[in-house]
């Protein structure tokens, strides 16, 4: 990357990171996520009932579910609103590359998140009051949500780059989201498996192993595989390509 | 310093724009003419590198836009049609995210900002949201965003659309003074902001180009033609039905 390249992606970065502060968007969604990870951990998984304080079952259990929802709220904003705007002919006949508009709208999400998800850091000073539980999966449980996170909001950015509707955007996306997250759950993919006549099954398999779920689950339970960690890089990558093709298409 | 050549748009089966040619020097001013969806805001979205070409080259300052398209970019300012704006920024905060983009930072974007501020009359509203600008307001944010970097190329897609008379005459004004050390090219539905502003004008219809020349030239092409205006309407096709001689 050159200076220049560097430069672009900060600017475009900054203008789109102070866009959040600028509306409500930012603080509804922060405030959405910390009652929902904060209640679901508490109320339904009832963490303080519990003997052990493992945050795997009872808190990170829940963010793909959570995360389904709000990725997309935040994301459908990215190219949708420059669609609506028109501002996309602006940016796209400055000298930005598409790419380092891309990155650097990107990371304005990413980093929005990064701020949510470090607010939920008193569930964790819960547990080591409580009891004396192994930094690493809570570590791993934290890298694995925010790469959850990451992977919902990319393909966020790729459906907003074909849409100038922020409510198309946000429906499709959670749609998708939500499916790539049931074709991973046991208990769906067993039913499905069932169902389906005998030698079939490997389809069904490969079909779910294409689930975040799995991914993460293996993550949070502190086991830190680079394959899982690749896994959702390399959807990242993809969405973030086709997001590139998107704006391309409507620029025929 | 503007060099189109044999420019092709398709959408789908439509031709928009059908084998366009043309050439701007410095210190000309080029009037783009033509009736609605003639091809104008397709041609000028081409030029400026929005629109990928089904065919032809455009080049900037000897530098082409298919294959530098950032390089080219640098050279050129671009008011697109209506005037887009980030709804959420101030107007100074619009101006300085676009001089970063321009490559201008610290002393060098404070103050292509507060030259911009001045020369569009915008200090009174420079902390003002966009949204809350009046239309004539909106516009001169995005024109100034246009030559902040004091560009060689300036493209201007109906810069004078909603603006009150005197308004239209500043920026009129502004564009014949820009003109004497830039190239550019603005396109308007206006007739008698040809006359006022350029030095020369394009007429185009249905996606070709159907006259070229200084606008005295263009008013000795349809004998007996007292205006631009007439000669506009004997030399384009009106959709609204009776066709003129082609």
């Amino acid at each position: 990357m050159s200076n220049r390249d560097i430069q672009n992606t900060l600017a475009v970065f900054k203008r789109e990171f102070m866009a959040y502060f600028n509306s409500p968007v930012f603080y509804v969604i922060v405030v959405i996520f910390l009652l929902a990870t904060n209640g679901f951990t508490f109320f339904f998984s009832r963490l303080l009932d519990s003997d052990d304080v493992s945050l795997a079952t009872r808190f990170f259990v829940w963010h793909p579910w959570i995360y389904t929802v709000l990725a997309p709220a935040v994301g459908m904003r990215l190219w949708s609103e420059e669609h609506r705007l028109g501002t996309i002919e602006l940016l796209m006949t400055m000298p930005v590359s598409p790419w380092q508009a891309i990155l650097g709208k990107f990371l304005a999400a990413a980093v929005i998140w990064l701020i949510g998800l470090a607010l939920t850091f008193p569930i964790v000073a819960t547990v080591v009051y409580l009891g004396d539980p192994d930094s690493g999966p809570i570590i791993s449980g934290y890298v694995a949500s925010y790469l959850y996170a990451m992977a919902c909001l990319a393909v966020t950015s790729a459906i907003s780059a074909f849409t100038r509707s922020q409510v198309v955007c946000f429906i499709i996306s959670v749609a998708f989201c939500l499916v790539i997250a049931l074709i991973g759950d046991p208990g769906l993919t067993q039913t499905v498996v069932n169902a389906v006549p005998n030698g079939m099954e490997f389809v069904v398999r490969f079909i779910s192993y294409f689930s975040f779920m799995d991914h993460f689950f293996e993550m949070t339970k502190g086991i830190f595989v680079l394959r899982d960690v690749l896994y959702f890089v390399s959807v990242i990558v993809v969405a973030l390509l086709v997001t590139d093709l998107g704006l391309r298409s409507k620029r025929a | 310093m503007i060099q189109v050549k044999n420019l092709i748009k398709v959408f789908g089966t439509k031709v928009a724009v059908d084998d366009v040619s043309f050439s701007v020097e410095k210190g000309e001013v080029l009037g783009f003419l033509g009736p609605n969806g003639a091809g104008k805001s397709t041609t000028m979205r081409m030029v400026t590198g929005y629109f990928r070409p089904t065919s032809g080259s455009v080049s900037l300052c000897g530098v082409d836009m298919l294959e530098e398209p950032e390089l080219a970019k640098q050279r050129l300012g671009y008011l697109p049609e209506n005037a887009p704006l980030y709804s959420d920024m101030t107007v100074a905060s619009f101006l300085g995210f676009c001089a970063e983009l321009r490559g201008l930072h610290g002393a060098d974007r404070t103050r292509a900002i507060d030259r911009v501020l001045d020369l569009c009359f915008l200090d009174s509203v420079r902390n003002q949201s966009v949204d809350t600008l009046s239309k004539g307001y909106r516009h001169r944010t995005c024109f100034a965003q246009s030559i902040i970097h004091d560009p060689d190329v300036l493209i201007l897609d109906e810069p004078t659309d909603g603006l009150d008379p005197n308004q239209k005459h500043e920026v009129r004004g502004m564009i014949k003074r820009m003109g004497q050390n830039k190239a550019i090219i603005f396109s308007t539905h206006i007739l008698e902001e040809v006359e006022a502003a350029c030095s020369r004008a394009i007429i185009i219809d249905r996606g070709k180009v159907v006259a070229d020349g200084t606008p005295e030239s263009l008013k000795k092409l349809v004998p007996g033609a007292n205006s631009l205006d007439e000669v506009f309407r004997s030399i384009t096709n009106s959709d609204t039905g009776a066709k003129k001689a082609a």
